[in-house]
C-alpha cells in the first residue's frame, strides 16, 4: 500500500477536545428507537442533540382518511405501554364531540381498565430504572404482574398489547365474571409485590446514590418545557388531569396526587410508586361501586354510533341499518372542534379534533406528552455522567411510539 | 375558580380591540383568532397579566384550510392557566404564500419541538426559531405532507375511488 490513504475527517476534528458519541438509535440502554449525538468530555456530557422520528408512521395523516371507529387502533400504537388509556381517551373525545353521556357503570369499568394500564406503565418504567442502575431483580419480580394485567385485558377485549379496547359509547362486550375474578386476584396479590419492590429500591443506598440529584429540574422550568404527568409532579407541581378536568367520573373517587420536591430521577421513581398505590385504591373503590349498579349495562344507548349485537343485525331492520351505516362510515358526525385530555401513563395525553361533518376527522392532533418533555433532555443531562444520562432517560418514561406518532 | 371566559374576553377586547375575532366557546373552551403579527403580543399579554397568567403551553399545532383564501394555514395554540384551571385556544392564520409566523420559543421552551413539527408538516416558517429543521420526517423531503393537497392514497390507483370514502363528489 504505497499510495497515501486519504481519510476524510471533519474540519477541526483532530484539534477537538471532546469525543462525539452516537448513542442509539438501536442502543440496548435506550429502550426504544432514540438517538442522541453526545459530546463527551471524558465521561461528562457536554451537550447532546436528540434525533427523533425513526418510527414516525404519520398517524395524524392516516387519521384524516379513517372513520372514527377505525382510529382507535392507531391510538394503541402511541404509548403502547398503556394503550387502553389512549383508546379510552379517544372514545371520550368522540363522545365529547357527539355529546354522548355514558352510564356510570361504563365510566367505572373504564376507570378500572385505565388504572390497570397506569399500573402496567409505571411498573415497566420503574423496574427499568432499576435495570439501568444494575438491579435486574426488581424487573423480574414485577414482570409477571404485568402479565396478570395483560390477562385482564385479554379477558375483556381479546388482545394484550395493542388492545383496541372499548368502542365509542362503552365496551364491545360486558366484563365476564372471569375478568372480575382476575382483577380481584391482581388486587389481592399485587400490593405485597409492590411493597417488596419498594423495599428493594426505596432506601437502597446504591440506588439512591445513582438516582438522587440526577436529571433534576425545577418546577418552573418543567412547566415552561411543558412537562406533565409524573415527571411534572416529581418537581412538586400537583397537576393531574384526573383532578383538574375530571373525565369518566373520576370525581367520584377518593385519591391523592403524590408529588416530589426536587424533580430528579429518584423523585420521579417515588412519584410513580406512589401513583401505583393510588391506582390500586381507585380500582378497589370502583369494584365496590360496581356492586351497587345493574350488571348488564356496558355501553351507552347510542344506536347510531355503537355497533348492535350480531343477533339483532340478522333479525331486526333498524339494527341492520345502523350496522351498515356504522361500518360504512355513513353515520352523521357533527361538525365541531374539541380538545380533550386524559391523564396518560406519562402525562397529559390530548386529542385536538376538528370535524367538518365528514366521515373522517378534518384534523386530528395528538398531544403526545413525551414528545413535548423530551426536548428538555439536553438540559437535564448537561454536565452529568454518561451513565447518569442513561438512567435519566429511562426515568422520563419515553415511549418511542408516542414520541414519533 | 374566579377566572371566567367573560373576563378573559373583556380583557382581550380592552387590550386589542377589534383585532380579536371569531370568539367562540365550543365545548366550554374559549377560542379566538388574532392577526398573525400580533401573536406574540397576545401570548405575552396572556402570560404577563396578573389576572390571566396563561403560563403553560399545552399544545401547538397547525391546520390547513385550502378554501380560505389568504388564510390557508393556521397555527393553533392551547394555553392553560394552571392556577385557575382554565384552558383557552388561540389561533392565527396566514397565507400559504407567506407562511411566516413569529416563534413562541422565547416565551415557552415547549414550543421549540412543537413548532418544528408544525413546520415539518405544514411548512409554517416560524420567524426567529433557534433551530427550524424537520423533526419527524427526513431532511430531504421537499414537500409538507399534512397539507390537504397531498392525498393519503396513491392517486394512480383506480380500485380505490374517493367517492367511496366520503370525500368525493357524491359526499358533497
Amino acid at each position: 500500500m504505497s499510495e497515501q490513504q486519504h481519510i476524510n475527517l471533519p474540519e477541526g476534528s483532530i484539534e477537538k477536545q471532546t469525543t462525539t458519541l452516537n448513542l442509539g438509535p438501536t442502543h440496548p440502554a435506550t429502550h426504544g428507537v432514540f438517538q442522541n449525538i453526545m459530546e463527551l468530555d471524558g465521561e461528562r456530557v457536554v451537550s447532546t442533540v436528540p434525533t427523533v422520528g425513526y418510527i414516525h408512521r404519520a398517524f395524524e395523516k392516516i387519521a384524516e382518511r379513517r372513520p372514527y371507529y377505525q382510529i382507535t387502533p392507531l391510538t394503541d400504537r402511541l404509548n403502547y405501554c398503556s394503550s387502553p388509556i389512549n383508546n379510552i381517551g379517544w372514545h371520550l373525545t368522540v363522545e365529547k364531540l357527539l355529546g354522548i353521556e355514558t352510564p356510570k357503570r361504563v365510566d367505572y369499568l373504564r376507570v378500572i381498565i385505565m388504572e390497570l394500564a397506569r399500573i402496567a406503565d409505571h411498573l415497566i418504567c420503574n423496574s427499568v430504572i432499576g435495570v439501568d442502575s444494575g438491579a435486574f431483580t426488581g424487573f423480574l419480580y414485577v414482570m409477571q404482574y404485568r402479565e396478570l394485567i395483560y390477562e385482564i385485558y385479554e379477558e375483556v377485549c381479546g388482545s394484550r398489547l395493542t388492545t383496541n379496547i372499548g368502542r365509542i359509547g362503552g365496551f364491545e362486550r360486558n366484563f365476564t365474571p372471569v375478568a372480575f375474578q382476575k382483577i380481584e386476584k391482581f388486587l389481592k396479590e399485587y400490593p405485597a409485590v409492590l411493597k417488596e419492590f419498594e423495599n428493594l429500591f426505596n432506601r437502597n443506598r446504591i440506588f439512591m446514590e445513582r438516582t438522587i440529584g440526577v436529571g433534576a429540574i425545577t418546577g418552573e422550568r418543567a412547566l415552561n418545557y411543558g412537562f406533565t404527568g409524573p415527571n411534572l409532579r416529581a418537581t412538586g407541581v400537583d397537576y393531574d388531569v384526573r383532578i383538574s378536568q375530571p373525565y369518566s367520573s373520576y370525581q367520584d373517587f377518593d385519591f391523592s396526587i403524590p408529588v416530589g420536591s426536587t424533580g430528579d430521577t429518584y423523585d420521579r421513581f417515588l412519584v410513580r410508586n406512589g401513583e401505583m398505590w393510588q391506582s390500586l385504591g381507585i380500582i378497589r373503590q370502583a369494584m365496590d361501586k360496581l356492586k351497587t349498579l345493574p350488571e348488564d349495562i356496558f355501553h351507552a344507548d347510542v344506536p347510531a354510533y355503537y355497533l348492535p349485537d350480531k343477533e339483532d343485525v340478522y333479525n331486526k331492520m333498524e339494527a341492520l341499518i345502523y350496522h351498515f351505516k356504522i361500518v360504512m362510515g355513513e353515520t352523521e358526525i357533527l361538525p365541531g372542534e374539541v380538545y380533550h385530555a386524559v391523564e396518560g401513563g406519562n402525562g397529559e395525553l390530548g386529542y385536538y379534533l376538528i370535524s367538518d361533518g365528514g366521515r373522517a376527522p378534518y384534523r386530528l392532533h395528538f398531544r403526545r406528552p413525551c414528545f413535548i418533555y423530551y426536548q428538555a433532555y439536553p438540559e437535564l443531562v448537561k454536565g452529568a455522567m454518561l451513565s447518569d444520562a442513561i438512567i435519566c432517560m429511562s426515568s422520563l418514561n419515553l415511549i418511542a411510539g408516542e414520541l414519533d406518532a | 375558580m374566579s377566572l371566567t371566559n367573560e373576563h378573559i374576553k373583556s380583557r382581550l377586547v380592552e387590550k386589542f380591540g377589534d383585532a380579536i375575532t371569531n370568539m367562540e366557546e365550543p365545548y366550554g373552551m374559549l377560542s379566538f383568532t388574532a392577526p398573525k403579527d400580533l401573536n406574540l403580543k397576545v401570548l405575552q399579554f396572556l402570560y404577563d397579566e396578573q389576572d390571566l397568567q396563561f403560563r403553560f403551553m399545552t399544545d401547538l399545532t397547525g391546520v390547513h384550510f385550502p378554501d380560505q383564501q389568504g388564510a390557508e394555514l393556521g397555527v393553533v395554540y392551547h394555553l392553560h392557566n394552571m392556577r385557575e384551571n382554565v384552558r383557552i385556544r388561540f389561533k392565527v392564520f396566514t397565507a400559504v404564500a407567506t407562511p411566516q409566523v413569529f416563534t413562541a420559543t422565547r416565551l415557552f421552551e415547549a414550543a421549540n419541538w412543537m413548532e418544528r413539527e408544525t413546520f415539518d408538516f405544514y411548512g409554517i416558517d416560524f420567524v426567529g426559531h433557534p433551530n427550524l429543521k424537520r423533526i419527524l420526517n427526513v431532511d430531504e423531503m421537499d414537500y409538507f405532507p399534512m397539507r390537504k393537497e397531498f392525498p393519503l392514497e396513491d392517486q394512480t390507483r383506480i380500485d380505490k375511488d374517493d367517492e367511496m370514502f366520503g370525500r368525493g363528489e357524491i359526499a358533497k
